[in-house]
């Protein structure tokens, strides 16, 4: 019999949120992730989450095409409606659940403004919002009394005739592998940022699930869609939230001028990320920087607004940067933050098409940042990530179960697990070369950072893909050096590398793959937005021999035909 | 400039498994944190070095240790602000919990403790249709509390826990101050129940520890008092501690100065005959050394006792 009806793997926002659903639904759920779940990487997005349910003008339809706006065009306008529908039931359900908002002064949940969003339409908890979140979900994954697989690592996705059943897993703190048996999967395991070198995001996000699903078969949407967020801190590079200039902060240049007028005469500070990205990497290229970078300006908010609305922002950036921001503009840049790509679902989540458009193993579903609905497309606005999350983790949860009921329960193979445990044994076993992982890491994330950041072109990401091809082959005899059974970080982090490598690869290949410039992906070679070429995802399967087949699926447009993108 | 770390390694897969210190020299920027540096120790001197870390930005709450004897966050602790250059900086993993290896700690017994208050909203009555309305204060009341990032630093300082594992802790305490002291709640009435009974409020001993090592400045030990005058008030003076504040006040207001012998007396109980017969001896060599202040009524008031007694008028006055 299945250990589980539904296993999601990874618990942070999307991966919990799935599970309640689940629970609700009345399946026999259990979650897993290699860290606790409030150590999961959505306690870092700060500044909010965002409904059109607030103020007589707004409305769902301003919400969708803020968003499809800010894709440039190549979200699936299908998924984008569905989740800013869905949105305010969401924020309620949130508030319901215990979350505390800020409000207004009726009491009813307050707003700010946000990045390429027309309206003030972000709820939020301080500078704390995912943080807020996260942590109240975990108490109903307590209430609910979930079980959770805490400080397991997930090495394989079981699949057997098509159908995906279940994991194969380290147990961290004795280094013991298992076979976890699920009727369905929902994969919900986060981004890949750590291919980045620097990158805001957290050492675990090393798309552990998107490399899985794409071993076992899925298909991966738009990877090279690779997001830049505007305000990293300079030195560790740092997210600086985007609630700094939803709150009104100026973006300066050396000479202090607000620079953002010359690329977004109407929202200028808060115009989408790519486009202020660009802005800012233009005027550092251009010799209005200082030491590669520019300012974030904040002391015309107020010492008391500061300290309460950005708390977060502004402790960081003394801790960090020894900057008091009341009284000195802050240094800062783009750097690495979000991956718009990743494992194609539809909108009902499921990674497999009955239609046979593009493939992945039935039973698995994937929810978050690890997916590709597509609701971001080009380019993510702020505050619509936790927003995916909830929504369709929410849907994940409850598919996932109907998914589970119809299935009968099918033995599942011992080999998987006995593959896993020899695979383990045969790095443990490899000579000590002299290579490191964290070197082979560093050279990753040096060549992506260098050539598939804020502008790319041919040469440039040919290069990486050399670069990441040469890893792959080194990567074949990387040792592991120590070879302890409990908390094994050195074989942990073997692994994720192997993971990030496959993302890797597919992102330089979806960028060459892509013959224009449209959301983050600027190339620099073909400045222009192809419509007629290009209205279309990039996709990878594993081919054979292992390297990516690419392809290409269309844009689902509904009432927003592409039309040229100005802030 | 130069980094001296004094690692505390612990492997549990070694023939006789024992704490040992590891020391490491290595060459580091200036800006660098105690993070920082033991992740350039584990990546290039060290790979079998075990701890937890994940953010570097002081918000997942993976990284608490003891640096010099302290808990902190590795993240937030620049080497340069715990040590001079070429100073050994001593890290050890956190107290009062199970070392699993080198830094990494069992948090089973963090966790049961968080449980133990029942974390979650109990809504009284049915959910609103809508959000429930409550004011932006009483909301903003509660992000201090809310950012909490369960690092576990306030208890393995914590004090009390260290003589008595029966102790809610700082880190529950404070979690179930988020509860009682939202207006959305329904159970807060229950909850201050459980937590005037032993291994609650009461059992703090005030040493500030938690509010000195918190690293995101929830400062349990103010929580955990907030919640001693809800319980006094919602649920009555019913045991040692909560008699032992009344007892305090009084003296102090009517007299202007403590009365300690009384401030033992109330506490127990001035009926609970065997517990105050238990503490005679200790009276006795009290008294045979010459340290037994006089109790009530011979606890003269002191010059200026009038204005104390009236900053009490006033504070009761303003309560209500």
């Amino acid at each position: 019999m299945a250990d589980h009806d539904v296993l999601v793997v990874g618990a942070g926002l999307a991966g919990m949120r799935a599970a309640i659903a689940a629970h609700r639904a009345g399946a026999n759920v259990a979650m897993m992730s290699k860290v606790h779940p409030v150590r999961s990487h959505s306690n870092a997005a700060q500044g909010g989450i965002n409904a059109a349910m607030r103020g007589a003008e707004d409305s769902v339809d301003s919400h969708v095409y803020d968003t499809v706006k800010g894709s440039d065009y190549l979200g699936d306008q299908d998924a984008i409606e569905f989740m800013c529908a869905e949105a305010p039931q969401e924020i309620i359900n949130l508030e319901h659940m215990g979350v505390i908002f800020n409000r207004d002064e009726e009491g009813r949940l307050g707003t700010r403004a946000f990045g390429g969003a027309s309206y003030a339409r972000t709820f939020f908890v301080a500078d704390i919002t995912g943080q807020a979140i996260l942590h109240v979900m975990y108490e109903q994954i307590l209430k609910a009394g979930v079980r959770s697989y805490e400080e397991w690592f997930v090495t394989d996705l079981i699949v057997e005739d098509g159908e995906c059943r279940g994991v194969v897993a380290i147990e961290m703190l004795t280094g013991k592998l298992h076979q976890v048996t699920a009727k369905a999967v929902v994969l919900a395991s986060g981004g890949v940022g750590r291919a980045f070198e620097p990158s805001t995001n957290a050492l675990i996000c090393t798309g552990d699930g998107i490399a899985l699903a794409y071993r076992a078969g899925a298909t991966l949407l738009d990877m090279e869609m690779v997001q830049y967020h505007p305000t990293t801190l300079a030195g560790n590079g740092i997210l600086l939230s985007e609630a700094a200039r939803g709150e009104g902060a100026y973006l300066l240049n050396s000479k202090g001028e607000r620079f953002m007028d010359g690329y977004a005469p109407n929202m200028r500070e808060l115009a989408s990320r790519d486009v202020v990205s660009r802005a800012e990497a233009t005027e550092i290229e251009e010799g209005r920087g200082v030491d590669g970078c520019v300012f974030l300006d904040v002391r015309h908010l107020g010492a008391e607004a500061i300290r309460t609305k950005l708390k977060y922002i502004y402790e960081a950036a003394l801790d960090y940067a020894g900057i008091d921001m009341i009284t000195e503009p802050v240094p800062i840049r783009p750097g690495q933050h979000y991956i718009m790509g990743g494992v194609k679902t539809d909108p009902q989540t499921r990674t497999w098409d009955p239609d046979g458009a593009w493939s992945g193993p039935r039973g698995l579903f994937a929810a978050g940042e690890v997916a590709c609905v597509s609701v971001h497309g080009g380019n993510r606005l702020g505050a619509n990530s936790l927003l995916e999350t909830v929504v369709f983790g929410k849907v994940a949860g409850e598919m996932a179960t109907a998914h589970a009921k119809e299935q009968p329960d099918t033995p599942v193979s011992g080999a998987h697990l006995a593959d896993a445990e020899a695979r383990i044994k045969a790095l443990f076993g490899r000579p000590d070369n002299g290579e490191r992982t964290a070197k082979l890491r560093l050279d990753m994330g040096n060549a992506m950072n260098e050539h598939l950041a804020v502008f790319r072109d041919e040469d440039g990401m040919q290069s990486a893909l050399g670069t990441v091809h040469g890893l792959q082959e080194r990567y074949t005899e990387l040792p592991v050096v120590h070879k302890g059974g409990v908390y094994n970080t050195d074989l942990i982090f073997h692994l994720e590398l192997g993971y990030m490598l496959d993302c890797a690869e597919t992102i330089c290949e979806g960028g060459l793959l892509r013959k224009e410039s449209r959301g983050a992906h600027y190339r620099r070679d073909m400045t222009e937005r192809d419509d007629t070429a290009w209205l279309k995802h990039t996709m990878a399967n594993v081919g054979e021999d292992g390297r990516p087949v690419m392809g290409s699926l269309p844009v689902t447009v509904t009432k927003w035909e592409p039309q040229k993108r100005v802030y | 400039m130069q980094a001296n770390l004094r690692v505390s390694r612990y492997d549990p897969e070694a023939p006789e498994p024992s704490a040992r210190m590891q020391d490491y020299q290595i060459e580091v920027p200036e800006h660098f944190t105690v993070l920082d540096a033991l992740i350039q120790v584990r990546e290039e001197e060290d790979p079998s070095l075990a701890m937890r870390c994940s953010c570097r930005a002081s918000i997942c709450g993976s990284c608490a240790m003891r640096v010099n004897g302290q808990a902190r966050l590795a993240c937030k602790t620049r080497l340069s602000a715990v040590a001079a250059e070429g100073e050994p900086v001593t890290i050890e993993p956190m107290g009062n919990q199970r070392v699993v290896k080198d830094l990494v700690v069992d948090l089973g017994l963090f966790w049961n403790k968080i449980r133990a208050v029942e974390p979650y909203l109990q809504p009284a009555g049915d959910e609103p249709e809508e959000e429930y309305i409550a004011s932006d204060e009483s909301m903003q009341n509660l992000i201090t509390p809310m950012g909490c990032i369960m690092c576990g630093a306030c208890v393995s300082d914590c004090t009390a826990l260290e003589v008595d594992e029966n102790f809610l802790g700082p880190a529950a305490l404070a979690k179930a101050y988020r509860f009682v002291a939202d207006p959305r709640d329904g159970a807060s009435h229950e909850r201050l129940q459980t937590l005037n009974e032993y291994g609650g409020v009461w059992d703090c001993t005030r040493c500030y520890m938690c509010v000195e090592v918190c690293p995101v400045g929830v400062a349990p030990m103010d929580r955990i008092m907030e919640l001693r005058d809800s319980v006094m008030n919602e649920v009555g003076v019913t045991t040692p501690g909560a008699r032992h504040v009344e007892s305090f006040a009084r003296s102090v207001a009517r007299s202007g100065w403590l009365d300690e012998t009384m401030l033992a007396v109330d506490s127990w109980g001035r009926f609970n005959i065997p517990k105050l017969l238990s503490q005679a001896p200790l009276g006795l060599r009290v008294l045979v050394r010459g340290k037994l202040p006089l109790p009530w009524p011979f606890h003269h008031k002191r010059a200026g006792a009038e204005f104390v007694g009236r900053i009490f008028k006033r504070w009761e006055s303003r309560k209500q």
